[in-house]
């Protein structure tokens, strides 16, 4: 349960930061302030109190989502908010002569962005995605909250029907730790596939620290 | 006895000999300039006098003290000893003034005011007074390094090192630094590393020509540029003088 | 229909406040411990003796890949069955502190690796101890390129206080979810009042530390940490 909320919140949080980061930094003045009073929002408040809001404060309104739903949409929402950031500045880190060239040679805007200036954005991106990616796993244990049956809310469960707390937690935290290695690990190898002489921020190294 | 003395130094890294074997001496406010190919050890040779970077084998002995010595007081004995660097080296957080002023108020224990005030009277003599306030960033190359020498100054060392002191910079800001050198000339000891040909003529008492790890010649100006021993010698500057054109 | 509810902020202000001043109170004792505990660790990294650096390495990789959630399980409900009990608040700040220092051990160790090799050596030229040219040259530029990323950690560590409300701690998010159990029809308006309440402590933050960012920046750094 906990790797699929974190698979698919990525995934989501991937889309909606791309359109965030593209938003901003493309777009008309209406669509890069909305972009950014969104990310002001979501990364102004904590997840659980977004969760909850989703939740338990939308059928106020008549909005009701089952858990499951509510915590994908939470998580993504928020992720997305985050991953806005990574790509933004990965996005303005390439130099604007990136843009000009492919304008020149006769491409659209959309044409450039999409074949010159994302492929070299998400390789830059790769390390503070990865950081994403761990982090993420870590926090959907807050879907406990909601009601979500996920790795720690089952290791609650345990630990309460048998009294031996330290045990349970521990064997999860390992499980978390293990997790968290195994991912680190393949987003390197990843990385290693794809990577372009030439392209990555030396700062790349200080990133990577999960 | 001889106020600095090297005897016998060996400095290797890794497997790469860079000092093979180097002796010399510098008396009380002499000037002594050392020359030589790049990459002959020169930077390495000052650094190992200071123990920055230790020599593995050889002594260097400073007014009668062994620096080499695994009891020697290093902290104490570096007071003795100031340092200009080829990359100025200033502290980037503090003012030029705090940057002469760290040393005494920190290491020398003066007095906050008393200190100001030396730190004030060492840049008046780099001609530096009126930037007294500014920081690293907004200094040219030369007023930095003129800041870096104050610094050393201020420490009323025995003897100065100076590791390729105009190097780093563009040639126009060049004189400035080597006229504040040039006025410390016989006020206290310098060892100079430099390319500087012109400086090396006139103001060096002694000149050195290191190669390949070795002192290959010593002596005067007069003796080394007109006159010298070794076939090396006369083909280096020789080639020197005519790239730099005599001065 | 809807703006029935409302009432259920204005009742409550006073309860909702008396839990913002423990989320700012568990927020500010953490962010100070850890921001302690991480330039000492950062420094036993980058100046200690092995095998320091190796075990604080370790320290780093265990407490970032552990959920906060879990951290806290562990220190309250898992301590106390071994019968060492300690108060929830007091549970959460070495939570906080045990989990924030981890990345504040990062921030801090870009910021002296981006610091030139030179400083040191040119205060040794001068006779500097070790340990003096290490609080005298390296601890104030270090703090000055902190900055950034030390903010952006304080932030998270207002927002990750809301976890606390998991063992019991009577913070902010607590509350919020002790008026939806008693009544819950002004949810909605209470859970959005308690968001807009942390919007405004992050966006005053953030503020405030951009100023003092812009204040000390040294000139000639470029350091940027993520978290």
């Amino acid at each position: 349960m906990t790797l699929l909320l974190t698979f698919v919140a990525i995934s989501v949080g991937f889309a909606i930061g791309l359109l965030l980061a593209l938003g901003r930094v493309y777009g008309n003045k209406i669509i890069s302030y909305s972009c950014i009073a969104y990310l002001e929002i979501f990364r102004g408040t904590p997840l659980l109190v977004q969760l909850f809001i989703i939740y338990y404060g939308l059928p106020a309104v008549g909005i009701i989502f089952t858990p499951i739903t509510a915590a994908l949409i939470g998580l993504s929402l928020n992720s997305g908010a985050y991953q806005a950031e990574y790509l933004r500045g990965s996005i303005q880190a390439i130099p604007a002569n990136q843009m000009i060239a492919g304008r020149t040679l006769g491409m659209t805007r959309f044409q450039s962005i999409r074949s010159i200036i994302l492929p070299q954005a998400l390789r830059i991106s790769i390390p503070a995605w990865s950081n994403e990616l761990i982090y993420l796993f870590k926090y959907t244990s807050i879907v406990v909250y909601i009601q979500v049956r996920d790795l720690t809310f089952q290791a609650k469960d345990i630990a309460t029907q048998s009294s031996r707390y330290l045990e349970t937690f521990l064997i999860v935290a390992l499980i978390y730790l293990l997790f968290t290695y195994i991912f680190s690990e393949i987003v390197d190898q990843v990385e290693k596939h794809v990577r372009i002489p030439g392209i990555g921020l030396s700062q790349t190294i200080v990133k990577r620290n999960a | 006895m001889h106020m600095l003395e090297v005897k016998d130094i060996h400095k290797s890294y890794g497997s790469y000999e860079v000092l093979k074997g180097v002796s010399f001496s510098v008396e009380k406010e002499e000037t002594k300039v050392i020359i030589g190919t790049s990459g002959t050890g020169k930077s390495t040779l000052l650094k190992c006098i200071n123990q920055l970077d230790p020599p593995d084998k050889g002594e260097v002995w400073l007014e009668g003290e062994e620096l080499t010595s695994p009891s020697a007081d290093l902290n104490r004995i570096r007071q003795k000893i100031g340092f200009v660097f080829q990359d100025f080296n200033l502290f980037n957080h503090l003012t030029a003034m705090q940057n002469v002023s760290i040393g005494l108020e920190k290491v020398k224990k003066m007095e906050k005011g008393k200190a100001r005030e030396k730190a004030i009277e060492e840049l008046k003599k780099v001609g530096l007074e009126k930037q007294a306030d500014q920081y690293p960033a907004q200094l040219s190359g030369g007023q930095k390094q003129r800041v870096g020498i104050a610094r050393a100054l201020a420490m009323d060392p025995a003897i100065i090192l100076f590791d390729e002191p105009t190097s780093a910079l563009d040639p126009e800001l060049i004189g400035d630094v080597l006229e504040v050198m040039k006025n410390l000339a016989g006020k206290v000891a310098m060892l100079i590393v430099t390319h500087e040909m012109g400086f090396a003529r006139n103001v060096a008492d002694e000149i050195i020509f290191m190669e390949g790890g070795h002192i290959i010649e010593c002596g005067s100006p007069d003796q080394m540029f007109n006159n010298a021993c070794k076939a090396r010698t006369r083909e280096f500057l020789g080639k020197i003088s005519t790239l730099y054109g005599k001065e | 229909m809807i703006l029935l509810g409302i009432d259920s902020v204005t009742n409550n202000l006073p309860f909702l406040f008396e839990g913002l001043g423990i989320t700012i109170e568990l927020t500010l004792i953490s962010v100070v411990l850890a921001s302690i505990f991480g330039i000492v660790l950062a420094m036993g990294r980058a100046y200690g003796k092995q095998p320091l650096p190796f075990l604080i390495y370790v320290y780093e990789k265990i407490f970032r890949g552990l959920p906060l959630l879990v951290i806290f399980f562990l220190i309250y409900f898992g301590l106390s069955q071994q019968g060492i009990h300690i108060k929830a608040f007091y549970a959460a700040v070495i939570g906080l502190v045990l989990h924030s220092t981890a990345y504040q051990i990062q921030i801090y160790r870009s910021a002296i690796h981006a610091i030139p090799e030179g400083q040191k050596t040119a205060a040794m030229s001068l006779g500097m101890s070790r340990l003096k040219t290490i609080y005298y040259i390296i601890l104030p530029q270090v703090l000055r390129l902190s900055i950034p990323g030390w903010s952006n950690e304080f932030t998270i560590l207002l927002k990750d206080s809301s976890i606390a409300f998991s063992i019991g701690v009577f913070e902010l998010m607590a509350r919020g979810d002790a008026i939806n159990s008693m009544n819950p029809q002004g949810i909605l308006y209470v859970l959005l009042f308690i968001a807009f309440l942390y919007f405004i402590l992050v966006f005053s933050i953030n503020r405030g530390l951009n100023y003092l960012e812009k204040r000390y920046k040294i000139s000639g750094y470029e350091v940027t940490a993520v978290r």
